[in-house]
Order: structure tokens, then C-alpha cells, then sequence
């Protein structure tokens, strides 16, 4: 339907908005923000693409999703073949769709962006991977040939079930092991159900075990069976066990009740639904007046998470100012609409409390943005006499995390960098023949897609290991 | 899905559930513990492994019945299952490799220091226990640990053994000497009494600490500890300290961090039991 539009009618479209449920009203509750492209709007966003020969887009995404072709399939109305191209590259996209920094990966690198705004590549994605879902039906698979070699994957984020999916559609028998009750990583106990819903990892996780990916839960590696007992019962392994140590500040007062780390936090509420606290058995402290400490992706969960508890003053304290927040573009935007209060400029020095060891308060310490440091981000610089106190009763902690060191030390033969991360090759090779790793535990904490990418990679080189052993 | 096969109840509020969790079973050491998640909705909570069957593939859980979570635990009968158990989480106990011990049980504190007396014995070294309870129906694993050694028993009421608490029993014992390590298990305020009375002896003194906990592996920091003015986190660090470097009084306060909400859950839970409306729904 779309063959016959020029490129100077494509000029002309408009970027489409994504619509999203009202400021006010999702403040006050868990459901997603946004409420995803109709098939109209999808159509209408999919013409905007000129489908570039020498497409931008595509070089900017980590994974290199073929973007301009699944994006020509959504205009043609054939929306079973954009899912089927679609999966092809990116094994997760309802989950990259929406969590995904488009801003600063395809969308960046749009041409229509050169002159106005670009494709809504992300929206797009989610779309396509929504409309899959509902019609698992019309997406055929070929089955693989069963090589008979055996791989165990050792977490269940991002990294390990893409890998798990790539693995099995090359024949091998796939056990991934979790060590929490349910199986998605960061997905389904640190994103926020509002902007990434359960139900969606879920199904991704489902789709994964259709297609013969085994997965145990309940099964901490390093206590309940060692690295070196995985290796003598599989032919090869990937570890994706994820940047899971919560990084404190070290400042005085940081144990009194009602201080948090975000992991904790987030946990309570997305894991354990304490959001649903009593009918869910988990409580969390919901706070009146909560200070969320930290300017990336998890502090903008925890500091909406903590205004849809009820916290009638949630607020950001971050030491540097808006322009070098870390966080989605589109997650600071929500917060500002929903009434996020930013403290730029702002360090921490203490938590205090009353008598009863309740947080009551941060003191805090302004800042001035100095020379730039090795990342090239200028880096914050107290101003002398400058403390004054935040009154909260509520901390969150969401100043970054590390490698967990609970697998590693139990297996002193695999090499580390300074930080725990584990050392490993481009293609995910460790210092242990067979073994292979990826996502956060290699790169600390860094995003999904990445994780997803070095699941591809890693895939594909335990898969060229397996041949030639 | 773990099969619960027995239940025994070993003192008014104490049960004692056996449960299958075969690899648990196979390798789990002295200190070590599992996290619970009885099913969809429902917490997940820390229970000392106390001992295992490694032929019949099951592990022994004592649980006192405190709150809503321990109690629908309780409330399982054999033939029911328990969903999630994962495990064997913490450090195994630093065991002394030779020479005499003394292991001091309070309330359900007991259970956990049951296979930490095994272990000792297992190594050789003479064990020597002392456990309490209010009156003598709140005595536990009496028998258990009689297999091991000398058994002291306190009741509060003297209604059975020594009349006194454990502490007191613990200072004679120590006093005659020849004590190498102290192992102390119970309720906070104990263990804080026995080390207020091993500290100045310059004895060496184990206590297991009891923070809340979410995860137990190490992600969430909410068991954290201080243990000689540093933080640790009681899942992957602990959850055994040095007893003379514990600040007890940041933990006593930290366990109280959910009072106000564990009580409206309990209410609640008593309401909906008895108009049989129970419905946990998330998860
Ligand atoms: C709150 C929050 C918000 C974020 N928002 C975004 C976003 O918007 N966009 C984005 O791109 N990125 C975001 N990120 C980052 C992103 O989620 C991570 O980079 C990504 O999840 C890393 O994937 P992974 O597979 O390496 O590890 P993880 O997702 O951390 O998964 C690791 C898994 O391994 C399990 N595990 C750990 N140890 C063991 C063990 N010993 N045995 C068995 N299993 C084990 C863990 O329980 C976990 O399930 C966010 C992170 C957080 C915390
Ligand atoms: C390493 C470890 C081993 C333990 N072993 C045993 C055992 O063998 N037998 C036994 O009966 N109890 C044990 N406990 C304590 C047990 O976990 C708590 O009593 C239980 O979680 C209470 O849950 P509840 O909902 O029934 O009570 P609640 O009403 O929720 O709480 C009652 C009290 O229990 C504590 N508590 C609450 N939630 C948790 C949590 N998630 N983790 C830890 N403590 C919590 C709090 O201090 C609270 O005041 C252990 C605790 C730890 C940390
Ligand atoms: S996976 Fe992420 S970067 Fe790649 S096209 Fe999709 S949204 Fe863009
Ligand atoms: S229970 Fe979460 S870190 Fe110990």
C-alpha cells in the first residue's frame, strides 16, 4: 500500500507520538506508562522511514537489527514478516523496545534527525514485538538439528536467555540456572512494572522455554553447585550473572531504618510486589518524603517507584546537573511530568536520625562541575560551607553497583579484571577453555541490549568452540 | 516444588518440617541456611538448615512461628510442598578442629546450633551444650544433642534442669575453663549476654546473626551488618561473626525496621483465616 509514496510525501509525516496514560492518574498506581503505537499511527510513523541505502540506524545499534527493513514491512501492512525479521536479529524486542537508550544508539543516528526529529525506531520495535505476541501463531520456526552437546548458562538476564535462544536454535541442550525464584535478571526484579510489565518478560521467557530452553530457579551458583561441577557435566558454559553488589556511600548514618539500597528497594516492590503489601506478604517503607540518591536508570525507577507508594515529596539528589544524567531521556522527561523534584549539584554526606535510628534527614553539600575527568564528564567539586539538610524519611542508595563476588570466589582459576568483573574476549572467551561470559559481570553495569549483544556473540563462539571440540 | 514428608511439633510454638531438597540435603554444612518462598505472593525468609537426610534426599527445618510467613509455613502438612527453596546459602561455621566447645541454644536458636554440634563431634572435638527455654515444654533437640555431649538445660521457671538463664549456666561452665570456643545461637539479647560474658574472659565466641533478608545472595544489602565497626552482609559474609566485634544494638534496631507493617499482616492473616479468605496474589 506504501510502494507508491515518494520520498517528499514521507518528509511530510510528522513524527508520531507515543500516547500514555495521563501524569496524574499513573502516579498513582503501578501500570505502564506508555500505552503503545495503534497499527494506524505504526503505519504512519513505518513511512516516515526513507529507507536509506546506507542505512545510519543500523551502525548505531549494537545488535544491528536490520532496522529500515522490518520498519518497510510495518508500512507494507505485512506485520508478520517485520516480526519475523524482527526476531530474527533481536531475540528480546518487546523488552528493547521499551527499554532500550534509543536517543543515543539508532535514533541518534537517523538522517531524519539531521532536519527535525527521527524515526520512532524504538516505539516502532515495540510494536512489531507486541503485535508477535499476540500472534505467536503466525510466526513459524524451523526446528533445529540436536547437535547432543549440552551448555549451561548461569543467570537468567538479558545475557543469558538471549544466549539460551541462540543456543538452542543451534541445536544445543540449554539449562539455564537462576538464583532467584523467577527467571529475567534486572527485568523482572529492578525495571518497574510501569515500565516494563512483568507479563511481557514473562512471555519472552516462555517463548524461550517453547523453544527448549530449560531453566532452573532456586540455584545459586558457587553454593549450590560449583563452576567447576557445571563444567565437568556440560560441554560448555556462559556466565551472565549480572553487576549484582549494591555500591553504599560511606557515609555516617547509612544503616538506619529507612535506608535502602535501590536493588533492595526495587526488589521489595517489583519481585516481591510489596507494592501490594498486605495482600503480597513483603513490606517495604513507602515514606512520606523520599530522597533517591543517584541520576542514572535505576535512580529514575526508584524515585517514581517511591511517588507510586505515595510519597508526596520524591526527589532526585544527584551530584552533577541535568545535562550529565545517565538516565533514558524519555525516563527524566516522565519524572518531570510526574512531579519529580531534581536536586542538581548536591553530594551527601550524612543520613541522619532521630533517637529511634528513623531516617529524618540528608545533609547534603553543594557542588560545582569542575574540569572533565577521564570519561569526559566534568566532575563535581564541593563548595566549602555549603551544607543544608533534605528532610526525608526514606534513602535510596542508586549510586551504581558492582560484580558480585559470591560465583567468583568460589572459582579462583577464572581470571578477573581490578573491578571482579570477570576478563573475557570480544567473544565472551574467558580464561577457562569452555567457558564464556558476558553482560554486566564483564562490562558492570551497562544495559540491556549490550547484555543481549554479548548473549549473541558469546552464542555463536560456544557454538564454533562445540564444533571444534 | 519440595514435598513436605513429616511434620512434628517440638514445643508450643516450634514445628519441625522435613522437606525434600535432595541436593540441598547432599551437601549442606554446619551455618548454612536456605531461603523459603512457601508459594505465589508469599515472602521469602531465611531458615537455618538443622539437619538432613542425605539418603531420603530432605532437610530439616525449625520454625518458629513469629508472624504471618512462619506461620503459614507451620501450617503445612506433610503431602503439601513448599515452592521455591534455594540454598545452601551462607558461610559453612568456622568449626575449631580440636579441643572442647561449648554450644549455647536459645528458643529456636537450638535448631542452629544442632548441626554446628554435629560438626564438632564429627571432628573430635568434645562438645558441651547448653540450651533454655521458658518452662520445660519450650526445651527442644534435648536428645539430639545428648547424642552429641554433655547436655545442660535451663528453664526460667526451673520446671525442668537448672533454674536461670543460659548465660548463667554458661558463666559455671566457663568458669572451671577449658573451653576453646563458644558457639552462641538464640534470640539477640542472648547472644548479646554471652558475649557480654566471654568478652572479658578473652574466649573466643561464634553468634549467628538473624537480619532480615530478601535475596541471600548478596544483591539487595538489607541483612547488612556491622561486625568490627565495618558493614557486612550477613547472607554471603556471615551469617556467623565474631560474637566480641558484633554491634548488637544496630542489629535489635534494624529487626525492628517492619514492625508496624508485620503486625497489620498478622492481623490480617488471623481475620482472613478464620473467615477462610486467605489469598495471596502476586508474586
Ligand atoms: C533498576 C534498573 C533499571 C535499568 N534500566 C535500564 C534501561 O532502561 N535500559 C537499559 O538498557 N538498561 C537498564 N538497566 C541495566 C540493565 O538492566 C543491565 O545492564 C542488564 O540487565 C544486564 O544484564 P545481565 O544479563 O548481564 O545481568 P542481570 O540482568 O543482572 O541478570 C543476572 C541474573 O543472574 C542471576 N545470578 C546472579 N548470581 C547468580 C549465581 N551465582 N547463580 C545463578 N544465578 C545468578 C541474578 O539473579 C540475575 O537474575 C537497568 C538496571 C537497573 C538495576
Ligand atoms: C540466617 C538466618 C537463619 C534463620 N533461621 C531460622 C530458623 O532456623 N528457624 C526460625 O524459626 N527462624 C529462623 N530465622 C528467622 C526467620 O527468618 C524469621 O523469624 C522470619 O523471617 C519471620 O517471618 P514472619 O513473616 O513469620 O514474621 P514477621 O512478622 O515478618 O517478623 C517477625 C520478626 O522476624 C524478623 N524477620 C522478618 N522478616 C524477615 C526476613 N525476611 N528475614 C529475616 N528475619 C526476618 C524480624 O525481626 C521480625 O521482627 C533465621 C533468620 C536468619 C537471618
Ligand atoms: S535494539 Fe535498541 S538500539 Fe537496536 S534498533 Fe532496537 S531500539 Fe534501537
Ligand atoms: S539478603 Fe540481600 S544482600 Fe543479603
Amino acid at each position: 500500500m506504501s510502494a507508491k509514496i515518494t520520498t517528499r510525501e514521507r518528509l511530510k509525516i510528522d513524527r508520531q507520538a507515543m500516547p500514555e496514560r495521563d501524569a496524574t492518574a499513573r502516579a498513582a498506581g503501578f501500570s505502564e506508562v506508555n500505552l503503545g503505537f495503534t497499527e494506524k499511527l505504526a503505519m504512519l510513523e513505518a513511512q516516515r522511514c526513507i529507507q536509506c541505502k546506507e542505512p545510519r540506524c543500523v551502525a548505531g545499534c549494537p545488535v544491528m537489527v536490520n532496522i529500515p527493513r522490518f520498519i518497510q514491512f510495518i508500512a507494507d501492512g505485512d506485520l508478520a514478516a517485520a516480526a519475523q525479521n524482527l526476531l530474527g536479529d533481536n531475540a528480546l524486542p518487546a523488552i528493547t523496545g521499551r527499554v532500550c537508550p534509543q536517543e543515543t544508539q539508532c535514533e541518534i543516528e537517523c538522517i531524519r534527525g539531521l532536519k527535525g526529529m527521527s524515526v520512532a525506531i524504538g516505539h516502532l520495535e515495540r510494536f512489531v514485538a507486541d503485535w508477535a505476541s499476540r500472534h505467536a501463531n503466525q510466526i513459524v520456526a524451523t526446528p533445529p538439528q540436536p547437535t547432543g552437546k549440552k551448555v549451561a548458562v548461569i543467570g537468567s538476564g538479558p545475557a543469558g536467555l538471549t544466549a539460551a535462544g541462540e543456543l538452542v536454535k543451534l541445536g544445543h541442550e540449554v539449562t539455564v540456572y537462576e538464583a532467584l525464584h523467577k527467571p529475567g535478571g534486572v527485568l523482572v526484579y529492578g525495571i518497574p512494572e510501569f515500565r516494563l510489565p512483568k507479563k511481557i518478560v514473562q512471555e519472552e521467557v516462555e517463548r524461550l522455554q517453547r523453544a527448549g530452553v530449560k531453566i532452573e530457579c532456586n540455584v545459586v551458583i558457587g553454593r549450590t553447585y560449583t563452576l567447576q561441577e557445571l563444567r565437568a557435566r556440560f560441554d560448555a558454559i556462559f556466565i551472565a550473572n549480572g553487576a549484582g553488589l549494591p555500591m553504599f556511600m560511606n557515609v555516617p548514618g547509612e544503616n538506619l531504618k529507612g535506608v535502602y539500597s535501590a536493588n533492595e528497594y526495587l526488589t521489595r516492590v517489583n519481585l516481591m510486589a510489596a507494592y501490594q503489601f498486605p495482600s503480597a506478604d513483603t513490606p517495604v517503607i513507602a515514606g512520606k518524603r523520599v530522597a533517591v540518591v543517584g541520576g542514572g536508570n535505576v535512580a529514575m525507577d526508584a524515585v517514581r517507584t517511591a511517588r507510586r507508594l505515595g510519597a508526596s515529596s520524591a526527589m532526585i539528589v544527584y551530584r552533577r546537573t541535568k545535562k550529565e544524567m545517565p538516565a533514558r531521556a524519555e525516563e527524566v522527561h516522565h519524572a518531570e511530568q510526574e512531579g519529580i523534584r531534581f536536586e542538581f549539584l548536591v553530594a551527601p554526606v550524612e543520613v541522619q536520625g532521630n533517637d529511634q535510628r528513623w531516617v529524618t534527614g540528608l545533609k547534603c553539600r553543594r557542588m560545582e562541575l569542575g574540569e572533565p575527568d577521564a570519561s569526559g564528564r566534568r566532575s563535581p567539586v564541593p563548595i566549602p560551607g555549603s551544607e543544608f539538610v533534605i528532610e526525608c524519611d526514606v534513602v535510596v542508595v542508586a549510586i551504581g553497583s558492582r560484580a558480585n563476588p559470591l560465583l567468583t570466589s568460589t572459582c579462583p582459576e577464572l581470571k578477573l579484571n581490578r573491578n571482579g568483573n570477570i576478563a573475557a574476549g570480544p567473544n565472551g572467551m574467558t580464561s577457562l577453555p569452555g567457558v564464556f561470559a558476558g553482560g554486566d559481570i564483564v562490562r558492570g553495569a551497562a544495559t540491556v541490549i549490550l547484555a543481549m549483544g554479548d548473549g549473541k556473540r558469546a552464542a555463536q563462539a560456544i557454538d564454533g568452540y562445540l564444533k571444534g571440540a | 516444588m519440595h514435598e513436605v514428608l513429616s511434620k512434628k511439633q517440638l514445643s508450643p510454638n516450634v514445628t519441625r518440617l522435613d522437606v525434600m531438597a535432595r541436593r540441598i540435603a547432599e551437601i549442606r554444612q554446619p551455618g548454612q541456611f536456605v531461603i523459603v518462598r512457601r508459594g505465589e505472593g508469599a515472602e521469602r525468609i531465611p531458615l537455618t538448615i538443622a539437619d538432613a537426610d542425605p539418603a531420603a534426599g530432605s532437610i530439616a527445618l525449625v520454625i518458629q512461628a513469629v508472624g504471618k510467613t512462619t506461620r503459614d509455613l507451620v501450617a503445612l502438612n506433610p503431602g503439601d510442598a513448599i515452592q521455591d527453596i534455594s540454598g545452601p546459602l551462607g558461610r559453612p561455621t568456622d568449626l575449631i578442629a580440636s579441643g572442647r566447645a561449648l554450644c549455647v541454644g536459645g528458643g529456636v536458636g537450638t535448631a542452629v546450633i544442632h548441626p554446628i554440634a554435629q560438626g564438632l563431634r564429627q571432628r573430635g572435638v568434645a562438645v558441651v551444650s547448653i540450651i533454655g527455654g521458658r518452662s520445660k515444654e519450650w526445651v527442644i533437640f534435648e536428645d539430639d544433642l545428648r547424642k552429641l555431649g554433655e547436655v545442660i538445660v535451663c528453664t526460667d521457671d526451673g520446671s525442668y534442669g537448672r533454674k536461670g538463664f543460659v548465660t548463667d549456666a554458661a558463666k559455671d561452665v566457663l568458669a572451671a575453663g577449658g573451653v576453646d570456643c563458644v558457639y552462641a545461637v538464640g534470640p539477640v539479647p542472648m547472644m548479646r549476654a554471652v558475649v557480654a560474658v566471654t568478652k572479658p574472659l578473652g574466649v573466643e565466641t561464634i553468634v549467628s546473626l538473624n537480619p532480615v533478608m530478601v535475596d541471600g545472595t548478596g544483591m539487595c544489602g538489607g541483612c547488612r551488618v556491622s561486625v568490627g565497626n565495618e558493614t557486612k552482609f550477613a547472607c554471603v559474609d556471615g551469617p556467623e561473626f565474631d560474637g566480641h566485634l558484633v554491634d548488637f544494638d544496630l542489629l535489635w534496631d534494624r529487626l525492628g525496621t517492619y514492625r508496624t507493617q508485620e503486625q497489620e499482616s498478622l492481623v490480617r492473616h488471623e481475620g482472613s483465616c478464620r473467615i477462610g479468605l486467605e489469598k495471596p496474589n502476586a508474586g
